[in-house]
């Protein structure tokens, strides 16, 4: 001992700091016999392990935190979570950077200056449970209830969402519908009559052919799909990427396809063009389950891949080999729905096309396609029925757009908060967990609506933009400091997942259930909160559904029975169609006005000298709300505008000298919306008429102290959208950036 | 240079750990880099292991390879030639470790080493891959391919002809790194 200590002294480390080494833990090699040699023993294992399900993105897998003297010492996979099977992404690691930001909120926070100075006062929770009280009761006492809108994103969302719902307003919306995933849902139900859900009951694992249309699966982190991605790819199951970027899938698969942007649905229409004029769509499913079939022949008979080659770009022997190639593979053949695909406005259309093609391959309720998901049945908490009926909701505008819209339109009721654009304004915004001002396309439509309401409250866990913008900041509890509902998803293995708090509440911040019972206290709601705290809706829910609760707190999940997911497994395939079958000719859209199968028009093409804008995300983030996190952003901290090597060569403005990776440069958008700067990636694995930014990146909030100024916000260039009549999608890749370079 | 552990397998031949990494089935999320550090208390700024993805050709004829590197444990170590302490040596199963009680934060590893595996600890000394030792011993797989989404990290015993890593190696076309420098890397690249 006495010559570690010396040694330590001789190099100069503190006794303190060593500690850890010096006290033995470890295993020990013998070296000439001197004192041993020890291989460090970080010691890291929690003393004891919380099951709990993660909030990192909204997957939701489950997780063991590992705690040791009160902290989260790591954060590893739950083995016995299917969502996680033991793994977990780089996000579900990266957590503890999360609970542990410097720059959390830690108390609640009163607006002192105007909205979106970023100027509060600390206050306590009475004072702020208060001034929110008062402004709701303001809101429903002047305009009803109805004028109250909750926008939110996370589990933790479903107090909040049940608040909302007594206090009487029906104007629930989250930006990963009408921005995200809807249009998909929308085009799937049309086909099936179910849409995918999440997670998504996709049968990746199993099956022999993998498209992906502008999926960039492995970019974002699914876990589970990512898992089974690489499973399929272990048993020799083959890519085919259709891209303008040669994305981490593209580098993997047998056949990228480097499409012209906007273009999508012209190839799917000649894929389906080859596999029915040859015959070789799956016949014997299509009879059984299938109405439209001559219809869609008719209507793709001239769509041939010599057709889609001066729109898509792509050589139509090339079109017309993959699409035997995905042929080929069916029913293991699947046509991946993807996630976030709102792009162009014909969103519903494309999706359906993606829906259409996997029928013909025989690929819904098939091994290695589309399975039907089922859930576990966890009854709701016996509340007494809210006393009112809300008013339909004013999300689609005056004239009631949007038909076929099936949830509410997070950006509808941005919009009805201008006043006199809708049936009723919307004076009251709750904002959970979502930070609008990039969540949201058109930022400056959304500040515009922001100075128009009564009142704004946004409870979260970091100061992004739309907290500096809100009245009342409540700052509530990380994933890890709180226990939620019990969620039960329908998936192909229906399951029952439990959080709960790893660690007692960092600062002064609050659970999600706590902040919505105490606000409805406060407003005469409290008949609808009768319960002490989460935990006691955890235990009459699992009580009710028949749950071991001391086996669901000791493994954070519980599985439900397997239950036929396919017809392999002997499933009996229904759909929930007006005809009871696949729709591959829908009357329902005739009878709206809207084209019964898709129809390729083109998109505005990008003006000289500019570039298409797409937007993706990288797979240690989640939006922006992970680019504050130090843990993450070691690894990606700022984005970068990719732009294809020969167009950077041909860039105007930069003759006398070539824009090279890591420069800083500006882009600009059609309506003269500048960027921050942000660095190039000079890169031969982008097409040159776009470029391609990481999602999530430019923050300007001040509290933000690590993320802020860094990289450029694409949603800030999204000036334009291309809304999708049938479902209010929000198509984004419609806008147009020069390059300039940043001004040193 | 120091001895070489003598631990045998069930077979009878001395342990040998080693890796193999499947290019084809990672995805290069860096889940390995974030567990590895939270599990091994890794500094800011510091990494035992990281990520690489080789992109070659022109648009459109482009091919990648996506890689989790770490040290090689390789069978001839400049490293622990290098070390003038002895700190940096081969452990049980051929792990090449250095221990914290003997290095004086020299460099002289860094500077041998051709793979860029070692960093310094701010705390003065070197610091790099262990291959997760002390979970290896208690039976579980190293951090890094534990947490790996993708299953493209296998840890084993490339003399146990049963083992995992030894079958992938048998079985598939690897490659590994600066196979020029003839150190006898045991970190195998699956194409």
């Amino acid at each position: 001992m006495a010559t570690r200590v010396t040694r330590r002294g001789f190099i100069g480390i503190s006794a303190a700091t060593f500690g850890a080494a010096a006290v033995g833990r470890g295993l020990t090699s013998d070296w000439w016999g001197h004192d041993p040699l020890e291989v460090p023993h970080p010691a890291t294992d929690g003393d004891t392990i919380v099951p709990t399900f993660c909030e990192l993105c909204f997957w939701k897998c489950g997780v063991l935190a590992h705690v040791k003297e009160g902290r989260v010492t790591k954060l590893t996979g739950n083995p016995m979570h299917p969502l996680s099977k033991g793994r977990l992404c780089p996000r579900g690691v990266g957590g503890t950077g999360l609970l542990y930001d410097p720059d959390r909120l830690r108390a609640p926070l009163v607006r002192v200056k105007s909205r979106g100075d970023e100027a509060f006062e600390v206050v306590s929770w009475d004072k702020a449970l208060d001034v929110v009280a008062e402004n709701l009761v303001k809101i429903r006492d002047t305009h009803g209830p109805e004028a109250l809108a909750l926008f939110t994103h996370g589990y933790g969302g479903s107090w909040f969402t049940h608040l909302v719902k007594a206090f009487g307003t029906a104007n629930i919306g989250a930006p990963s519908y009408a921005q995200c995933r809807g249009p998909r849902e929308v085009g799937f139900q049309l086909t099936y009559g179910a849409g995918l859900g999440s997670p998504e009951a996709l049968d990746l694992e199993n099956a022999r052919v993998i498209t992906l249309f502008g999926s960039h699966l492995g970019e974002n982190m699914h876990n589970t799909q990512v898992q089974e991605l690489a499973e399929a790819i272990g048993r020799g199951a083959e890519l085919v990427v259709i891209d303008p970027r040669f994305s981490t899938a593209a580098g993997k698969a047998r056949y990228w396809l480097p499409i012209k942007p906007g273009t999508d649905l012209a190839l799917i229409l000649a894929f389906m063009n080859v596999i029915l004029a040859e015959k070789r769509y799956d016949a014997d499913y299509l009879s059984r389950h299938a109405v439209g079939l001559d219809q869609l022949a008719a209507h793709v008979k001239d769509k041939t891949p010599e057709w889609a080659w001066p729109i898509t770009g792509l050589r139509p022997e090339l079109i017309r080999e993959v699409a035997r190639f995905v042929a080929s593979a069916r029913p293991a053949s699947l046509i991946h729905p993807g996630r976030h695909v709102t792009w162009y406005g014909d969103d519903t259309q494309r999706s359906r096309a993606l829906a259409m093609l996997g029928a013909l391959l025989g690929a819904w309720g098939r091994r290695g396609g589309y399975l039907v998901p089922s859930a576990v049945t966890v009854p709701p908490f016996p509340y007494a029925p809210f006393a009112r009926k809300p008013k339909g909701s004013p999300d689609r505008g005056r004239d009631n757009r949007y038909p076929l819209a099936d949830e509410t339109l997070a950006s509808g009721l941005c919009d009805a908060t201008l006043p006199g654009q809708a049936p009723y304004d919307v004076k009251g915004w709750i904002v959970y967990g979502t930070n609008l001002l990039q969540a949201l396309p058109q930022p400056a439509r959304t500040r515009e609506a922001i100075q128009k309401l009564d009142f704004l409250v946004a409870v979260d866990v970091l100061p992004a933009e739309i907290t500096g913008w809100a009245d009342v900041v409540l700052p509530e509890s990380t994933y890890l400091e709180r226990c939620d509902d019990v969620w039960a998803p329908a998936y192909k293995q229906p399951f029952v997942a439990l959080r709960q708090s790893a660690v007692a509440p960092l600062y002064d911040s609050k659970p999600g259930w706590w902040i919505a019972r105490e606000i409805a206290r406060r407003i005469g709601l409290a008949d609808w909160f009768p319960w002490a705290d989460s935990l006691e809706v955890v235990e009459r829910r699992a009580q009710a559904a028949g749950l071991d609760l001391d086996a669901l707190k000791r493994t954070g999940v519980a599985l439900g029975k397997p239950v036929p997911a396919c017809e392999e497994d002997g499933l009996d395939l229904a759909f929930d169609t007006p005809s009871g079958k696949i729709e591959l000719y829908s009357r329902q859209l005739a009878d709206l006005g809207f084209d019964p199968m898709p129809v390729y028009r083109p998109v505005d093409e990008p003006p000289p000298g500019a570039f298409r804008l797409l937007s993706g995300r990288a797979p240690v983030h989640t939006f922006g709300r992970t680019t504050n996190n130090r843990e993450l952003s070691e690894l990606y901290a700022e984005n970068e505008v990719w732009i294809n090597a020969d167009a950077a060569r041909a860039l105007p403005g930069f003759e006398d000298r070539p824009l090279a990776t890591g420069e800083r440069v500006v882009l600009v958008n059609q309506d003269d919306v500048r960027s921050s700067p942000v660095r190039a990636k000079v890169t031969e694995r982008i097409r040159g008429d776009c470029v391609y930014l990481v999602h999530g990146y430019g923050h300007t909030a001040k509290g933000l102290t690590f993320a802020r100024g860094r990289g450029a916000s694409d949603s800030e260039l999204t000036t334009r959208v291309a809304v999708d009549p049938i479902m209010g999608g929000t198509g984004m890749n419609v806008n147009f950036v020069r390059v300039e370079r940043a001004e040193a | 240079m120091s001895r070489r552990s003598e631990r045998l397998n069930r077979h009878g031949r001395p342990i040998l750990y080693g890796m193999a990494m499947d290019t084809r089935r990672c995805v290069a999320c860096q889940a390995c880099v974030l567990a590895c550090k939270a599990e091994n208390e890794v500094p800011l700024g510091g990494f035992r292991d990281w990520v690489v993805t080789e992109v070659r050709g022109r648009f459109p004829a482009l091919s990648a390879e996506n890689r989790s590197e770490r040290c090689n444990h390789c069978g001839a170590s400049p490293c622990v030639s290098a070390c003038p302490t002895g700190a940096s040596h081969v452990a049980d199963g051929g792990a090449v470790v250095v221990s914290r009680n003997r290095c004086t934060g020299c460099k002289a590893c860094v500077a041998a080493c051709p793979y860029g595996a070692r960093y310094v600890h701010p705390e003065g000394f070197v610091d790099k891959c262990t291959f997760c030792l002390h979970r290896v011993e208690a039976g579980r797989p190293p951090a890094c391919a534990e947490v790996c989404p993708t299953r493209s990290l296998t840890f084993g015993d490339l003399n146990d002809p049963d083992s995992d890593v030894a079958k992938l190696v048998a079985s598939r076309r690897w490659h590994v790194s600066k196979p020029e420098a003839g150190l006898t890397p045991h970190l195998f690249f699956l194409e």
